[in-house]
């Protein structure tokens, strides 16, 4: 029994091919030129395409978030610098430049230096492989996901060379923190992705949103978070995402009460930002692929609005989540260390092997109602017993005090 | 354009290579080892081999190098001296290098033309990962577990 998934179409409409028109345009100015002067000016076009959105993409999120958390938290956010404090990054870009840049005197200078470069170099290598609207990927091949994850992985050793070059033991310390949770969440985060590679039978992300093209019954779109295993494992990748990009509530590396600002404390000025650049390519890496994985990628959620262009979707899917990144932030406490690592380990990653098994039974039911309630059951019943075994049957009583009554 | 990247790929590498072996900081020494890791990886994209390159990152740079950072870290106290010359490592180094050598002479040479290769795919792996070499597959996963279990039952805290 093979289940064909319907290719989508190629073509779109002008509105939506206009980029990809405006770098054929540019190309037809090198017809002459030889074949490696074309793929080098193609490769320009793509990295300047996909680095110049996402500056603009980070310059953007860093005024919302303070915006969106001062909502929450009941106060204005930066309101100074321009119409609605729309150009707080360009003060806070010209500051972090003309900030001082400490080096401590026993650091490793190399290591120090090269640290944030290691750090936004796989963000932006991430951010490559992703298809931000049709025909729109910056580097298609082959194994895409693959390529995400193993230049995802590069992250570790960053973090290491920053805390370890820094020659403080506030710096090792988070260091060693962020990289034992980084390898404790990159496997659930790797076995959340193998039910869709699984269903698709490719390891290429515009293969996989083409898999996620048209509408059942001509209404709800095929998008995996709409199956039981695909909701489930959107779910765990989504947490795994906020613990790979240390943000809240899993931002123990950087944990300021216990250790200043981990692996980021002898960092300052523009050493500083560009972690802080780091920190938000990956986010947009993380919340991409999800976006590609589980939400349809590019397609519109309506057949009607098609007419949409495929990246208009794909930016408002990724604002999205990235609006509920920033609502966890202003939401949230900080967990424990004890706590990540154990909620990795007994629910996260046994959660993630179930997602397989009830894609499995998705599959094989032909990807109908009874395969679809079959493997529903399975995530609920290993959900169901999982919080039976992990219940520690604590009462929790109100809190007695005895001197401060 | 490939010979110019596979001459820029292979001084990258061997000079990374050479800075392995001889830095007296045993970090840079091991991001140094890492970089040749990445260098080796380039070659593979280079051939056309894209899922063992990607592998190559994944495991090398991502896991292996973590653990020789991570267990220079936690076994050197003073990692800044610089260590004697030690005849047995130079012996042995030799000897490996001889032995490639040897290996690489004896091969009978390869034809000019390389034969065409259908482009192996994720799927082509797969398949032939499910089926030819399920029982190898089987085997490695059990060695692995093993390895898993004897780690932690290394590290595991004795109740008293």
């Amino acid at each position: 029994m093979v289940h064909r998934f319907p290719s989508s179409k190629v073509s779109g409409g002008f509105l939506d091919q206009i980029f990809v028109w405006t770098k054929q345009q540019v190309l037809s100015v090198f017809t002459d030129a030889p074949e490696w002067v074309v793929q080098i000016v193609s490769s320009l076009i793509n990295i300047a395409a996909v680095l110049g959105t996402f500056l603009t993409l980070f310059a953007l999120i860093s005024v919302l978030e303070r915006k969106i958390l001062g909502r929450i938290q009941n106060r204005y956010g930066p309101n100074r610098v321009g119409p609605f404090g729309l150009f707080q990054p360009v003060a806070d870009g010209i500051k972090m430049l003309i900030k001082e840049d400490i080096v401590p005197f026993r650091a490793d200078q190399v290591v120090h230096f090269l640290a944030p470069i290691m750090m936004v170099l796989p963000a932006i290598l991430a951010l490559g492989v992703i298809p931000y609207g049709r025909n729109m990927t910056a580097f298609a091949i082959d194994g895409g996901i693959l390529f995400f994850f193993a230049v995802g992985s590069m992250t570790e050793l960053a973090v290491f060379m920053a805390g370890w070059g820094s020659n403080n033991k506030f710096s090792m310390l988070g260091a060693m923190r962020a990289i034992a949770q980084m390898v404790s969440y990159e496997l659930p985060l790797i076995i959340t992705v193998l039910p869709v590679v699984m269903i698709v039978g490719s390891l290429s992300p515009d293969a996989i949103v083409a898999a996620q093209g048209g509408y059942a019954h001509g209404l709800v779109p095929r998008w995996f978070v709409f199956t039981p295993w695909g909701g489930a494992a959107f779910i765990l990748f989504f947490i795994s995402g906020l613990v790979e990009s240390n943000r809240t509530p899993f931002d123990v590396p950087e944990g300021e009460s216990e250790i200043v600002a981990g692996h980021m404390t002898e960092y300052s000025g523009f050493k500083y930002a560009t972690f802080f650049m780091a920190e938000y390519f990956g986010m947009f890496a993380i919340s991409g692929l999800a976006v590609t994985l589980f939400l349809g990628g590019w397609h519109a959620p309506i057949r009607f609005l098609e007419v949409v262009p495929s990246y208009v979707w794909f930016f408002a899917k990724l604002s999205a989540l990235l609006f509920v990144f920033i609502w966890i932030r202003g939401t949230l406490p900080r967990t424990r260390v004890d706590q990540v690592m154990n909620f990795a380990w007994k629910f996260v990653l046994p959660m993630a092997f179930t997602c397989i098994i009830s894609a499995a039974v998705w599959h094989y039911q032909a990807h109908g109602l009874a395969g679809w309630l079959g493997s529903f059951a399975v995530v609920a019943v290993v959900y169901l017993s999982l919080s039976y075994v992990l219940d520690t049957r604590k009462k929790f009583a109100p809190r007695v005090y005895r001197f401060a009554e | 354009m490939s010979h110019a990247a596979f001459i820029a790929i292979a001084v990258l590498t061997l000079a990374a290579a050479l800075a392995a072996a001889s830095l007296s900081k045993l970090i840079h020494a091991a991001l140094c080892l890492a970089l040749v890791f990445i260098g080796v990886a380039a070659f593979y994209f280079l051939l056309g081999a894209e899922f063992v390159g990607l592998v190559q990152v994944f495991v090398y740079v991502g896991a292996v190098a973590v653990l020789i950072v991570f267990t220079i870290l936690l076994t050197r106290r003073e990692s800044e001296r610089p260590a004697p010359f030690k005849w047995g490592g130079a012996i042995v180094a030799v000897a490996v290098f001889v032995s490639l050598l040897w290996t690489i002479l004896k091969t009978s040479t390869l034809p000019a033309v390389a034969p065409a290769v259908t482009p192996l795919t994720v799927k082509h792996i797969g398949d032939s990962l499910m089926t030819a070499y399920v029982w190898p597959l089987q085997c490695v996963g059990l060695i692995l577990t093993a390895a898993l279990i004897g780690s932690l039952v290394l590290v595991i805290e004795e109740k008293p």
